[in-house]
């Protein structure tokens, strides 16, 4: 039942070939890939610096992790920090943040935060190897300790690696013997423990350091820095538990600074406070990769800033979510309220998830229904009364961000995402629908709305929809073109076919 | 229960995507929408025609204004407040009589003068016209409909709505009010619709909430068999409202005065489909033949004769029953 007029199909075409075409090149000329890889854990990681300030200029230094170090890759860091100048700075192997105020008085907080995914292999061979240590003059009793602790494990050892597990393992014995006593007094695992056994390998002429890991747990909130070991064999540093002896680096740490310098030095105000949180996110290992893939940032749009990015991966969307409200309204004729409220509904939804998003859409439209209701009585003026019911729906957004957060459902908290006036325009669409068209085309119309937003987000959210139009969005083009060949469609929909039902029996009967 | 498309598109129902894709858009140039859309320009219109409609009373134009509805509606004791923008009969409010302490509406509700000038207002804010753009609010005549429907109308008035393409009426229904539809003649709310032979001007068997019917659902008369006074005027009264206007795909909606006969109420630029299941014919095969007609004649009363000739097929007929006969031979 389409037009005779050729001209939308022949635009269709055009674009349909345009769309495929660019992406076809562009996936098999220029390697650009066609499916989502897989996703990569990323951690969030937050340092949070507070000082009281006297009044006076305020400097504050932050030793903040180098990606050389070992084990992550930044994908981006934040500092926040008001009104003060910030400078980074490389000292020695440690990196600085260092902020400064002309005038500051009071609490002060600043934060650093951090995205990084963990690197597995640690490639710093390009460090200069550190100088071997002099042998310190061990002052008596200890001289005679270490030496005879030297000897022994170098005895049972073959190489520096062996040397230190061997040394480690003495060292953390349940039963130490006499030398080892003597030397660990400590605490094991403590900074000072760790010192001890730098002091004990320059005996041996072995570069050791001390590191401060972070160790990260997701939703970790008052986190520590803990001292660990490492050691130079010629080639690169190895890195072992000071108490374990275990070799390497623990799952979910981040070398956050080496050395015993300060993690943080403060002038002009209080001795600084220092406390870590972390989260674990995920990414795409695509948007990863955007640095070593030049074809990937030029031809697609990896290449803009991360911030753009994220706001094209939300409008990329929307034109597949579009064309899906065409074909069901067009096509099967469903009913909703507005033409593209379910769409945006359905992008709220990418954060708060399915069920919480369809739980606090119908919390929030049912009670600013009943709200809305009683506004009825007040006989208010259209405008007004819309300004009512978004204040309304905003208070009730709030209300349920209260209760769900003393509940302890955070998923709840992003109600807070939900578009408001999109919101309080369907609270009042549906209450005058009641009205005069009755409760029955109310939720009609209501339910048509959530079903559509529903099947939008399942259709928007598809890992392989979102990186498609994100890495090729010429096949919007292809979007397009669906849009037009159904803007031509004049056949029946779907619901018509009920709507009619009664046509071919009421001809009979007459 | 689905009917199949192909049953559909046998029985030439056209769904909505067809009414919009290729009646309305080719048909109706968009320019010429406002003279439908806004009833008080299709008023106007209509009075410089010559065609009868409900007499106007006052138009409320602003918020200031609504102060003056008491001294408007002042020795009325009933009348009709309706959005000029309005669409499938939204907004419509319908007073019988004055009653201490306020008006009756014709669902027998009392509202006081206060609730009135509330309702004005919220139309002048637009909330129910098209787009939710600021609208005025017409007081016009309430129609005191002809008895010949009195027996099949529950608390408003009914409506003869015909569509008319190119000129030349091709259905018609009569749109009976019923308790469900509050009063309003609108099927989507509940109102019966039943369809008319159009070369006889007898009404068939009806449908209410896309069910067929043989009796009305409140008064439990029957519906078929009706014949409508005056149907030769009506359809050239049809027949002229698109020279009026000018589109080329259009609603009439025309109500039956007692003392002053066809009104025309409302013309419509996008009149719905439920009119295919009041007269369980579909409009396509109705609309091909206009279409395939190498001329139109310039005369409404010519269309209109070429329309109850057109479609005068015996088949469309519904056979009057006895009962029917007699009793509309009495009443008229």
């Amino acid at each position: 039942m389409a037009l005779r007029d050729p001209s939308v199909r022949v635009l269709a075409l055009l674009l349909l070939v345009t769309g495929i075409g660019m992406a076809w090149y562009k996936s098999q000329m220029l390697g650009l890939p066609l499916l989502p890889t897989e996703q990569a854990r990323v951690w969030t990681v937050e340092a949070r610096v507070k000082f009281e300030a006297e009044g006076g200029p305020a400097k504050l230094d932050l030793a903040i992790p180098a990606e050389q170090l070992a084990g992550h890759r930044r994908l981006g860091e934040d500092f926040i920090s008001s009104n003060y100048g910030l400078a980074t700075e490389q000292r020695g192997d440690n990196r600085l943040a260092r902020w400064a105020v002309r005038r500051a008085r009071g609490e002060q907080v600043l934060y650093y935060r951090l995205q990084m995914t963990p690197r597995a292999e640690v490639a710093d061979t390009q460090w200069e190897p550190p100088a071997y240590p002099a042998v310190p003059d061990y002052p008596e009793p200890y001289g005679s300790a270490v030496t005879a602790l030297l000897e022994t494990v170098r005895g049972e050892s073959a190489d520096i690696a062996s040397f230190t597990r061997a040394l480690l393992r003495r060292f953390g014995a349940e039963q130490p013997d006499d030398h080892v006593r003597l030397l660990r007094e400590n605490a094991p695992g403590s900074a000072e423990s760790v010192r001890r056994l730098i002091w004990v390998l320059a005996g041996a002429r072995i570069p050791a350091r001390i590191v401060w890991l972070l160790p990260m747990e997701d939703g970790m909130r008052q986190g520590s820095l803990q001292p660990w070991l490492q050691v130079h064999e010629g080639q690169r540093w190895l890195s072992y538990d000071p108490v374990s002896g275990a070799p390497g680096l623990p799952g979910n740490a981040l070398v956050w600074r080496v050395g015993d310098g300060p993690l943080v030095t403060t002038s002009g105000g209080s001795p600084a406070q220092v406390e870590f949180s972390a989260a674990l996110g995920e990414r795409d290992v695509v948007e990863l990769a955007q640095r070593d893939n030049a074809g990937l940032a030029k031809y697609s749009l990896y290449g803009l800033p991360v911030n753009t990015q994220n706001a094209y991966r939300i409008l990329l969307a929307v034109p597949i979510g579009a064309l899906l409200v065409v074909l069901l309204r067009n096509v099967v004729g469903v009913k909703t309220f507005g033409t593209f409220m379910p769409v945006l509904i359905a992008l709220a939804f990418r954060e708060t998830r399915l069920l919480w998003g369809i739980t606090l859409f119908i919390m929030i439209v049912a009670i600013g229904l009943l709200l809305r209701r009683y506004l009825e009585h007040l006989k208010l003026l259209l405008v007004p009364r819309l300004a009512a019911v978004l204040t309304l729906v905003i208070l009730i957004m709030v209300g349920i961000s209260l209760l769900s957060h003393q509940l302890g459902l955070d998923r709840a908290l992003s109600v807070a995402l939900f578009p408001m006036v999109i919101l309080a325009m369907t609270v009042e669409r549906m209450s005058l629908v009641w009205e005069e068209h009755g409760a029955r085309d109310a939720f009609q119309q209501g339910f048509g709305s959530l079903l559509v937003a529903v099947l939008g987000y399942l259709v928007m959210n598809q890992a392989l929809v979102q990186h498609l139009v994100f890495v090729f969005p010429e096949l919007l083009l292809v979007v397009l073109a669906a849009t037009l060949l159904l803007g031509r469609y004049t056949g029946y929909r779907l619901s018509e076919l009920w709507r009619f039902r009664s046509a071919a029996a009421a001809r009979e009967l007459s | 229960m689905l009917i199949s498309p192909r049953k559909l598109r046998e029985l030439g129902i056209v769904g909505m995507n067809q009414r919009n894709g290729e009646y309305i858009m080719p048909c109706n140039p968009r320019r010429l929408f406002p003279l439908v859309d806004d009833k008080l320009a299709t008023k106007r219109l209509a009075e410089a025609a010559g065609i009868a409609v409900p007499q106007l009373y006052g138009v409320i134009r602003t918020e200031r204004q609504v102060r003056e509805l008491g001294a408007m509606l002042k020795g009325r004791e009933d009348f009709v407040i309706k959005p000029a923008h309005g669409s499938g009969g939204a907004g419509i409010v319908v007073v019988t009589d004055r009653r201490p302490g306020g008006f009756r509406r014709s669902n027998g509700r009392i509202v006081t003068r206060e609730a009135l000038e509330h309702h004005v207002s919220n139309i002048l804010s637009g909330m129910h016209s098209l787009g939710g753009a600021p609208d005025q609010a017409l007081i016009e005549q309430r129609v005191r409909f002809a008895p010949v429907f009195e027996k099949l109308t529950y608390g408003g008035v009914p409506d003869i709505r015909s569509i008319v393409f190119r000129g030349v009426p091709v259905m018609a229904m009569v749109r009976l009010p019923t308790q469900q539809s509050d009063g309003k003649a609108n099927l989507h709310q509940g109102a019966v619709g039943a369809g008319i032979a159009l070369a006889s001007g007898r009404t068939l068997s009806g449908v209410w909430r896309e069910r067929l019917v043989h009796h009305h659902p409140d008064t439990g008369m029957e519906i078929a068999g009706l014949a409508i006074p005056g149907w030769d005027r009506l359809m050239v009264l049809a027949a002229r409202c698109q020279e009026l206007v000018g589109l080329d795909y259009l609603g009439v909606d025309v109500v039956l005065d007692a003392e002053r006969g066809p009104l025309v109420l409302e013309l419509n630029a996008r009149p719905g489909l439920s009119i295919q299941l009041a007269n369980r014919k579909g409009l396509a095969h109705r609309l091909d033949r206009i279409k395939a007609l190498a001329a139109i004649p310039d005369q409404a009363e010519e269309r209109a004769a070429l329309a109850m000739r057109l479609f005068a097929d015996g088949a469309e007929e519904c056979e009057t029953t006895a009962v029917w006969r007699g009793w509309w031979r009495r009443s008229a």
